[in-house]
């Protein structure tokens, strides 16, 4: 990553223009040209320093429901564990984290509420394990950008 | 959000095409005009059914290595208003309310803080619990030591 692609991280991770020629129009504000912002968000998105860029959907705008889950996996069973939680679709993310119990962190989106505890029930009786659900009550909103 | 919105969604949710007119292929792909695509955009953005357009980045690939969930117990009565100004810090990529799961579980807010080494992640949570004070009774920090899936949110079909 250069200088560019640097400004180009910190400055678009929202607010990309809907017009015809949006990359033109982003471009004049980082003192490039539409043909190297392209080029440039081509390149990080391969080299993988992007995961995306364009829109970010609210799960729930999509009139889907979401929710964060959490297990406490026995270490000798944790990656047949992993393997039978990210074999359902509905598995959208799962994260290890470093906690005394709850070691295995997993966000749930499905299309509709009621998926969401059929996939809950179905974990826990595939693993024998609990799963605690722990959907969003609230949502504080935040400013934060991370600096490339 | 209807049979058009839905497509658009599908279309885009993987990213936008690179390339000079992207709104334009994106009509192109659903077979609506480019004016119904951006209009129907800039209303699922108005709306909040899109939370922003722009460039996601890989906290990892960034160097942001140490990825940390602060969990807090603060008192029921004064959880929004703290949340509100947690959120408002900067410091955190993600502010939520959620249920508790008592004895062993305690906590009701949650905030995802990063940095390239732990070190710089905790002073991050040490300022927020600055602003906590003694509303915040307990917190701990899980910190992400594995990715075990991530394919994020996708609309089925």
């Amino acid at each position: 990553m250069d200088e560019l692609d640097r400004r180009i991280v910190n400055a678009l991770q929202g607010g990309f223009p809907i017009c015809e020629r949006p990359f033109a129009a982003a471009a004049e504000g980082l003192g490039t040209d539409e043909a190297t912002l392209i080029a440039r968000l081509r390149a990080m998105r391969e080299e993988g320093v992007l995961s995306r860029f364009g829109p970010l959907f609210k799960a729930e705008g999509l009139g889907g429901a979401v929710t964060l889950a959490a297990m406490a996996v026995p270490e000798e069973r944790f990656e047949g564990v992993a393997a039978l939680v990210n074999a359902h679709p509905e598995v959208a993310h799962n994260y290890a984290r470093d906690h005394q119990w709850l070691n295995m962190w997993f966000v749930l989106a499905t299309e509709d509420e009621a998926r969401v505890g059929a996939t809950i029930r179905a974990i826990e009786a595939e693993t024998g394990l609990p799963v605690l659900n722990m959907p969003r009550e609230a949502e504080y909103h935040v400013g934060l950008r991370l600096e490339a | 959000m209807d049979a058009a919105d839905r497509s658009i969604v599908r279309a885009t949710q993987g990213g936008l095409p690179l390339e000079p007119r992207p709104y334009h292929a994106v009509a192109a792909a659903v077979g609506l005009e480019p004016a119904e695509v951006m209009g129907r955009m800039e209303r699922m953005l108005a709306e909040g059914a899109i939370r922003r357009i722009g460039a996601v980045p890989n906290h990892y690939a960034l160097g942001y290595r140490a990825n940390g969930m602060a969990v807090w117990d603060v008192d029921d009565a004064r959880v929004d208003a703290l949340g509100a100004r947690i959120a408002a810090l900067g410091l955190s990529s993600h502010c939520y309310r959620r249920p508790r799961h008592p004895p062993h579980w305690p906590y009701n807010l949650f905030t995802m803080v990063h940095g390239r080494e732990r070190a710089e992640a905790l002073r991050a949570v040490e300022a927020i619990a600055a602003v906590l004070g003694p509303a915040a009774r307990a917190h701990e920090v899980l910190f992400s030591t594995r990715i075990l899936k991530k394919t994020g949110l996708r609309l089925a079909g």
